[in-house]
C-alpha cells in the first residue's frame, strides 16, 4: 500500500531534518518524502535547495534523473512489471499487453478508481521465475495472466479485510 | 532467531526467506507449516534461511535428519498436510522429495566457495555464521599488515565479478599507496543486468559475509568508512543488509574498535532509485554523493580520486563477499580453481527460459553447454535453445555453435562476448533477434544518462534503423548503418552502456542475419 498523506510543509521538514546528518543527503530525503508523500511534491523542492545549499534547478535534476521518483501521487498499489530480457523470454510482453488491458492503463498511469499505478521496471532480480511483477514491495514469480488476475484481486481483498 | 537451538525432541525444519522463494509463495508454506505443526501438536523450529540457489524447486523446504538435510519441493502451502501424513518431518518419502539435500546433482556438482553459507545458515544469525566459518577470514586479517593482505587478494587472482574483471589486488593496492586523511570502500549492489540475481541472493542469505569482506577490504587499504549501494528493486536485500549491519554493530565487528582492536570501519546501506547507468562505479560515485548519476570521464580513477573525491575501493557483491574465504583458506586454495587467468569460482546464474533455473557457482572452464543442459535441463517450454544471451544486457547473444566455449574471460572475449557478470539468459526458438537488438537501442535510449552524444543520441537513432529493418524497409542499406552507427558508440561513448550496446545488437547480427533480412512480404503478410 502506498503512504499518501496530503502535502504538509511541517511534516516534510521533519523527515528532511531527521536526515540531515547524512553526507550526499539528498537521495535519503528523496527517498523518505516518497515514503511519506507516495511522490516528491513541487513545494518540496525548494524546501530541499534550502536545506542542502542548491539550486532548485539542481534539486529537479535529481529528482527527473531517478526513474523511482514520481512527480504525481500514485494509485493506492504501484505495480511493476518486469520488461527485461529474462522476463521477454517468458513472454513477458504476452503479460505486459493482458495486464494493460485487463487495467485499462499504461505504463506511468493510474486506474480509473485509483487502485493501482502501473509502473515498467528492468529486472526485479527474479530472473529464474520468470516473468516477474512487483506489487508495493510484494515480490511475484511465474506470474501468468491468470496469477496476475489472482495476485490484482486478492492486493484488493486484502485492502477491505483491513 | 529467538527459538531455543534444536534439542533432540525438537523437529528443525528450514524454509528459504530469498526474495525468489517468497515470489512463489515461502512465506505462506511456513505459515502453513507451523499452523499444520500446531494442529497436530508438533514442536517444531523454522529457520528461514537463504536460498539453497536451486530456483525451480521454491519454495524447497528442508528437514534436518541425523543423516543431513532432506529437501522437498517446490512446496505450496497446500501440499503441507500430505508432507506432515508422508512423515515428511523424519525425512519421509513423497513425490516432492528429493532426498538429502547436498546429494542433489544441481547442487553436489558445483564448487561452492563464496555460496559456501548461502541456504545453509540462518542469515541474521551471527553465531551461525560463525559456526560455518564466518569471520575467520577477518581474524586473519587482523593480524596481518595491510600490504599483506593486499597481497593475498593479488595471489589469489581475483577478479572483479562485476563484469569488467579488473584485478582485485591491483586496485586494492593503488587505494592502499594513495595518501589521503579518508578512503572509502564502496559496494556495488546496483545489480541492474537482466538474467543476475547473485548478488541479491548473497545479500539476502550471506550478509555478513559482505560486512566481513568489506572489513577487510577497509583494513587493507585504511578505509574507515564504507557504503552498500543497493537497487531499490532489492527491497528485501536492502532489509536484511540493514538488519545484519545492526547486528554486527552490537557485536563489535562494525564500529570504532573491531573486535578488541584498533580497527575503525563504518558501514551503512544507501538506496538507488531505478536507474541501470548507476551500476556504472562513477555513477554510483556520484549517486551516493546525492546528485544526478552521470558518468564521470577517467582519469582520474576511483581508486585515487573517488566518493566525496577521495580515494575509494568500488568492488561488486561478488567480489567482496569472495575476499572472506581467500583469506580464510589462503590466496593458493583459491587460485588452484579456475583456467589460464581466469581463477577461482562464479556464481553463474541461468535464468529466462530455462527449466532449472537458479546459482550454480563453478570454477572458470565450465562450457555453456554443460550450463544449459547438464544443470539447466534445456528450456521450461521444451523447444530447443536458439539464443543466450551471456553477461547481461550488455552481453553477446551467442548461437548453439558457440555453447562448447568455456567460461573464461579469455576465451569469451576472444569472440566478442562476455563472461560479465555470470548471468545466462536462454531463449527458446520462438525469438525474433530483431527484435532482441531493437529492445537493446531500446534500453539504452532509456538508461543513457545523457552525458556524452554516443550514447543518448545514438541509442535514439538506433531504435529507429531498427525499426525501418524490421519493417523490412531498405534493408541492406539500414544495416550498414546499423553497423556505421554501433562502430561510433563502441568507440566514441564514455563508457559501457553506449560503448556495450552495440555488442548485443552487432552479435544478434552475426549469429542471427535471417531474422534482419526478412523480406518486406514476409513482414507484411504477419
Amino acid at each position: 500500500m502506498n503512504a499518501r498523506s496530503p502535502w504538509s510543509e511541517e511534516r516534510a521538514t521533519a523527515v528532511i531534518t531527521a536526515n540531515r546528518h547524512l553526507r550526499g543527503a539528498l537521495l535519503p530525503m528523496l527517498h523518505a518524502l516518497q515514503e511519506e508523500f507516495g511522490c516528491i511534491d513541487e513545494e518540496a523542492i525548494p524546501l530541499l535547495a534550502r536545506e542542502l545549499n542548491l539550486s532548485r534547478a539542481d534539486v529537479h535534476g535529481v529528482v527527473s534523473f531517478y526513474h523511482e521518483f514520481r512527480r504525481s501521487r500514485p494509485g493506492r498499489h504501484t505495480i511493476k512489471v518486469c520488461r527485461a530480457e529474462a522476463c521477454q523470454s517468458m513472454n513477458a510482453n504476452g503479460l505486459i499487453d493482458h495486464i494493460r488491458r485487463r487495467l485499462k492503463v499504461d505504463f506511468h498511469e493510474t486506474t480509473a478508481d485509483d487502485a493501482f499505478s502501473l509502473e515498467p521496471v528492468f529486472c526485479l532480480g527474479n530472473c529464474a521465475l520468470a516473468p516477474a511483477v512487483m506489487v508495493d514491495e510484494t515480490l511475484h514469480g511465474r506470474v501468468s495472466p491468470a496469477r496476475f488476475d489472482a495476485i490484482a484481486a486478492s492486493t484488493l481483498a486484502a485492502e477491505t479485510a483491513r | 532467531m529467538s527459538e531455543p537451538l534444536h534439542t533432540v525432541a525438537l523437529h528443525t525444519i528450514y524454509v528459504p526467506r530469498d526474495a525468489a522463494a517468497l515470489s512463489v509463495g515461502a512465506d505462506e508454506t511456513a505459515a502453513t507449516i507451523r499452523a499444520e505443526a500446531t494442529k497436530r501438536g508438533i514442536p517444531l523450529r523454522i529457520v528461514r534461511n537463504g536460498s539453497r540457489g536451486m530456483l525451480w524447486l521454491e519454495t524447497l523446504v528442508e528437514v534436518e535428519t541425523p543423516e543431513g538435510r532432506v529437501a522437498y519441493g517446490p512446496v505450496m502451502a497446500e501440499d503441507v498436510a500430505g508432507l506432515f501424513d508422508a512423515g515428511f518431518l523424519e525425512g519421509g518419502d513423497h513425490a516432492l522429495a528429493h532426498g538429502l539435500t547436498e546429494k542433489i546433482p544441481y547442487f553436489a556438482k558445483q564448487e561452492r566457495l563464496t555460496f559456501a553459507r548461502c541456504g545453509i545458515i540462518d542469515p541474521l544469525s551471527v553465531e551461525d555464521y560463525r559456526l560455518h566459518g564466518g569471520f575467520r577470514g577477518l581474524e586473519r586479517a587482523l593480524a596481518m599488515t595491510p600490504a599483506e593482505i593486499v597481497t593475498e587478494v593479488t595471489e589469489s587472482g581475483l577478479r572483479g565479478r562485476g563484469g569488467a574483471g579488473f584485478p582485485t589486488g591491483i586496485k586494492w593496492n593503488t587505494v592502499l599507496n594513495a595518501k589521503a586523511d579518508q578512503k572509502y570502500i564502496c559496494c556495488n549492489a546496483d545489480e541492474g543486468d537482466s538474467g543476475t540475481f547473485a548478488d541479491r541472493m548473497i545479500m539476502e542469505g550471506d550478509p555478513f559475509c559482505l560486512i566481513e569482506g568489506m572489513t577487510i577490504a577497509a583494513i587493507a587499504v585504511g578505509a574507515t568508512e564504507g557504503y552498500i549501494y543497493i537497487r531499490s528493486e532489492y527491497p528485501h536485500a536492502v532489509a536484511t543488509m540493514r538488519e545484519a549491519i545492526r547486528l554486527a554493530y552490537d557485536e563489535k565487528w562494525l564500529g570504532d574498535e573491531i573486535h578488541g582492536t584498533g580497527h575503525r570501519f563504518h558501514l551503512d546501506v544507501r538506496v538507488g532509485a531505478g536507474a541501470y547507468i548507476c551500476g556504472e562505479e562513477t555513477s554510483m560515485l556520484e549517486s551516493l554523493e546525492g546528485k544526478r548519476g552521470t558518468v564521470r570521464a577517467k582519469p582520474p580513477l576511483p581508486a585515487l580520486e573517488g566518493l566525496f573525491g577521495k580515494p575509494t575501493v568500488v568492488n561488486n557483491v561478488l567480489s567482496l563477499t569472495s575476499v572472506p574465504i581467500i583469506l580464510d583458506k589462503g590466496a593458493d586454495c583459491y587460485r588452484d580453481f579456475g583456467v589460464g587467468r581466469s581463477r577461482g569460482t562464479l556464481a553463474f546464474q541461468l535464468a529466462g527460459n530455462i527449466k532449472h533455473g537458479g546459482i550454480v557457482e563453478k570454477a572458470f572452464g565450465v562450457t555453456l553447454h554443460e550450463l544449459l543442459y547438464e544443470f539447466g535441463g534445456g528450456t521450461i517450454t521444451g523447444r530447443p535453445i536458439r539464443a543466450v544471451q551471456a553477461g547481461g544486457p550488455l552481453g553477446a547473444y551467442l548461437p548453439p555453435s558457440l555453447f562448447d566455449l568455456p567460461k573464461d574471460y579469455e576465451a569469451f572475449a576472444a569472440v566478442e562476448a562476455m563472461v560479465g557478470h555470470g548471468g545466462i539468459v536462454v531463449f527458446d526458438d520462438s525469438v525474433d533477434m530483431a527484435r532482441q537488438a531493437r529492445f537493446a537501442m531500446e534500453f539504452c535510449a532509456a538508461e543513457s544518462c545523457g552525458k556524452c552524444t554516443p550514447c543518448r543520441i545514438g541509442a535514439v537513432r538506433g531504435v529507429e534503423v531498427m525499426d525501418r529493418i524490421i519493417a523490412g524497409e531498405r534493408v541492406a542499406a539500414n544495416i550498414t548503418l546499423l553497423n556505421d552507427l554501433c562502430e561510433v558508440m563502441t568507440d566514441g561513448s564514455l563508457c559501457a552502456m553506449g560503448g556495450m550496446t552495440p555488442i548485443p545488437v552487432r552479435s544478434a547480427l552475426k549469429h542471427f542475419p535471417e531474422d534482419f533480412t526478412r523480406s518486406p512480404a514476409a513482414v507484411a503478410a504477419e
